[in-house]
């Protein structure tokens, strides 16, 4: 469509040797959350990685605001409104919870809602209490916290988040949870790669399905919930 | 005890100085993780130009104050231009590359500054208003030293400073810790590498402007001061300031005391320090595990035996070689043994660094004692050439399972430093020990047996040089080498398949060192001679050049390298300003080939043969 906010199409990523994504292809609307669901190794972060520039996809195309942007460094595509929560946290566990989230300071954009510090205290009262402490002190889902926050400080359009329930404790799922529909009520958009149907259900309006390197579903859930045989296939351990 | 108190503020004084450069040094391997081997040049630079500025300009204690910032502002100007034609270039090369392509700079700025200010030593002028000395506890202690006390300090609150209250220090603090992740936070990687390379410069910059009252400015400042610097940064722990404040005040105060009791143990006294270091605390004393995250390390190709018309190739090479006495018994033979020589040895550090994955900066340590250990057999224990020559591998490998059984428990630069500084504690050793290797004036008169003459001698190391290289090759071709390999591409997976990695690395440590030996004794015979340069970091990077020139990925790569290297050197040094051409040459080929004459020659070859497959890493 015309008015997808990210197209990606034909999107092929190599490893040296080894052929990770073959012609990846799917579209994030303005104002949608899409879940990219897939087992393990199954290529989502892979995804994830090449449209953020982070590996170079060796063809393919992915166009941004109807802007190719395949093949651009990291900062470029970050710049451009693109925030991206890695899968493993990676926050920086020396600085404090306040200098992390100086890192991901950008200033504020036109088409996108302005992200200060006190309005993420407020999203995530943990961080409030620990703004002082070295980020490496924290717990697990104070880390993931951390994470979100430090990629909302760059007041991104689209956000793409990594694996984020993954090896976090249920209340902070649920947490979790809220954090993505209220970033969908900010009006922007999210895409969410995800092990778990059941949480991606809950936060997402749309499912890519993603298996050996392939697209093999792109629907709604109320289609998935149609074809049963397909999760069953590609989800199911 | 007022002597004892002067001394140590002498130490002080030189921590002081040494803090600086190795501060610069460590900001810019946290950030840019380049281990920067032209820092002591950049100091060196510094001083020169403090030098001119300050016998330029008389206008006191502000003339003098001012000269030093000018110079190490002059000296970051340098550091950007580095920063922008070379290094900007290589971030992505393996990191021994970077290494190599900062020596080649070291040498163009040696000859840079010989151009520029000649070959004499400079003697600056006292600092103005601090050139007398005061009594503490009787004892006289300049003023200059007690200022350079306070500088030191002031430089370490001021770098704090900017690090934890400006978004520039934050961001190079985030970087030392996860530059990928800085970058996707919208951060423009270059202009922090920079700004970050610069300030590095900076400090280098003023650590050798400060220097100028003290000691006389020379050509050998570069190298003289990068030993000491890298061992600082590596006791503090890479990418930390503070580390390496703690860690120039160790080495400096030690060395004051130290010099009281054994006059000469400056030499060695801080590889030791760091030796023990790094044993007790693998990442330095405030080191951490440098970031796992970083770009997926692109999978190297795996190496292949030699196909058919490969070994048709190099059996055609050592006939040709072989026939060479047929054309020319003179110099030409001379050269083609030295040429045995560096193939050997850059093949026996091909073996740990490319299929070991360890690698070493101090390979010349083994080099230097097998042609040590021969040398002495004949002239001490007067044995005849050939048994002599079974003590150069044994010596080798006995000095490569001591040190070798410390480094196997590093990785990475934290492995590479102390493999320097085993390399340099032996170079110490037989520097010193003069009643029995000679010390400087080296162990003369070592020449073949009377019935080997230089044809023999010729056909002799050709064989020897051979079998070498066979047994590398077979090696790495047998399951111990697959091993390895494994070792080298996965620690963790190798280990958790039950494979003692340590062991195996150890081994091929030892092997690798013998071999090493091997060459070193084929180069005592055919020179005569055995001096303590055979031992020193020169020789060792030598090696690695040998080794990066040929690329890393390839068993025939050390053939290819150290082939080019001997015959670009031999080209070369007759020439002026033979290290501006050799370090322009260096980083032509990091800039132009990162893989290798070997992977280069396989690109060209894709280039001109479409159609074959891709072997090598993606250019």
């Amino acid at each position: 469509m015309a008015d997808d906010l990210l197209a990606v199409s034909g999107l092929n990523t190599y490893y040296g040797g080894a052929h990770i994504l073959s012609d990846v292809a799917f579209a994030i609307g303005g104002n949608e959350v899409v879940a990219l669901l897939g087992r393990n190794g199954a290529g989502k972060s892979t995804t994830i990685k090449s449209v953020m520039g982070l590996v170079r996809p060796r063809s393919g195309s992915v166009v941004y605001q109807g802007e190719e942007i395949a093949g651009d460094e990291p900062y470029r595509v970050c710049r451009r409104g693109i925030g991206y929560v890695p899968e493993e946290r990676r926050v920086f566990s020396e600085l404090t919870v306040e200098e992390n989230l100086e890192v991901g300071r950008r200033p504020p954009r036109a088409d996108a809602s302005e992200w200060t510090p006190e309005r993420l205290y407020a999203l995530f009262p943990n961080l409030a209490e620990r703004r002082r402490h070295p980020a490496g002190r924290m717990s697990g889902g104070e880390q993931q916290m951390l994470t979100i926050a430090r990629t909302l400080m760059g007041n991104p359009r689209l956000v793409l988040l990594d694996e984020p329930s993954e090896g976090i404790a249920p209340l902070i799922v649920e947490q979790m949870a809220m954090v993505i529909k209220e970033l969908k009520r900010e009006g922007l958009a999210v895409l969410i790669s995800e092990q778990n149907l059941h949480f991606a259900r809950i936060v997402s309006d749309r499912a890519v399905i993603i298996e050996k390197g392939a697209v093999r579903f792109t629907g709604t859930f109320a289609d998935l919930d149609a074809n049963p045989d397909i999760a069953q296939a590609t989800l199911a351990l | 005890m007022g002597f004892y108190f002067a001394q140590l503020l002498t130490g002080l004084a030189n921590a002081s100085s040494l803090f600086l450069i190795a501060c610069g040094l460590s900001i810019i391997f946290g950030v840019t993780r380049i281990v920067n081997f032209a820092h002591g040049s950049l100091y060196m630079l510094g001083a020169y130009i403090a030098y001119t500025l300050v016998t330029t300009i008389h206008a006191g204690p502000f003339g003098f104050w001012a000269s030093v910032l000018l110079s190490a502002a002059a000296v970051a100007l340098v550091g950007a231009v580095i920063e922008i034609l070379i290094l900007r270039r290589i971030y992505r090369a393996p990191e021994l590359f970077q290494l190599v392509a900062t020596f080649g700079v070291l040498l163009i700025i040696q000859d840079a500054t010989l151009a520029i200010w000649g070959a004499e030593d400079l003697l600056g002028p006292r600092a103005p208003g601090l050139d007398r000395a005061v009594r503490i506890f009787g004892e006289p202690i300049p003023e200059y030293d007690l200022a350079l006390i306070v500088i030191g300090p002031v430089v370490l609150g001021l770098i704090t400073l900017v690090f934890r209250k400006t978004r520039w220090g934050v961001l190079v603090r985030a970087a030392t810790q996860d530059r990928e992740m800085v970058g996707a936070l919208g951060v423009n990687q270059r202009w922090l590498f920079t700004s970050a390379f610069m300030l590095g410069a900076f400090l280098a910059g003023l650590g050798g402007a400060l220097q100028v009252p003290r000691e006389s400015v020379s050509l050998l400042m570069d190298l003289s001061v990068i030993g000491e610097a890298f061992v600082v940064v590596v006791i503090g722990g890479m990418g930390s300031v503070g580390g390496a404040f703690v860690a120039a005040i160790i080495i400096s105060v030690l060395n004051a005391f130290g010099v009281l009791v054994f006059p000469q143990i400056s030499l060695i006294l801080p590889f030791l320090v760091m030796a023990i270091v790094l044993v007790v605390r693998p990442y330095g004393l405030f080191g951490s595990p440098a970031s796992a995250h970083g770009a997926p390390p692109v999978p190297e190709a795996p190496m292949r035996p030699l196909n058919q018309a490969g070994i048709v190739a190099m059996t055609l090479v050592v006939v040709a070689f072989a026939a060479l006495p047929v054309v020319d018994d003179g110099f030409i033979l001379v050269l083609a043994v030295d040429l045995f020589v560096a193939v050997l040895f850059a093949a026996s550090l091909h073996l740990i660094m490319g299929v070991g994955g360890m690698v070493s900066f101090g390979h010349a340590a083994y080099f230097g004692l097998g042609a040590y250990a021969a040398a002495l057999a004949v002239k001490t224990l007067g044995l005849p050439m050939l048994p002599a020559m079974l003590f150069g591998p044994l010596a080798a490998a006995l000095g490569a399972a001591v040190f070798g059984w410390f480094c196997v428990r590093l990785s990475g630069v934290y492995l590479a430093m102390l493999t320097l500084a085993a390399a340099q504690i032996l170079w110490g050793v037989t520097f010193q020990w003069q009643s029995v290797t000679g010390g400087d004036d080296g162990i003369l008169g070592v020449w073949p047996a009377s019935w080997a003459s230089r044809e023999v001698y010729f056909y002799l190391a050709l064989a020897v040089t051979v079998v070498g290289l066979a047994l590398i090759r077979r090696i790495a071709n047998s399951p111990f080498g697959y091993t390895l390999r494994g070792g080298r591409d996965s620690p963790t997976r190798a280990e958790a398949i039950g494979i003692d990695l340590k062991a195996h690395q150890w081994l091929g440590f030892i092997i690798a060192g013998a071999l090493a030996g091997v060459a070193g004794v084929l180069f005592a015979f055919a020179k005569g001679s055995v001096f303590p340069e055979t031992l020193a970091i020169g020789h060792s990077i030598d090696a690695l050049i040998m080794v990066l020139l040929g690329g890393v990925q390839s068993l025939l790569g050390p053939l290819f390298g150290a082939t080019a290297f001997v015959l670009i050197e031999d080209w070369v040094t007759r020439l002026d300003y033979w290290r501006f051409i050799f370090g322009a040459i260096i980083l032509l080929i990091c800039i132009a080939a990162p893989d290798g004459i070997a992977g280069g020659l396989s690109r060209l070859w894709r280039l001109v043969r479409p159609g074959t497959p891709r072997s090598g890493r993606p250019a």
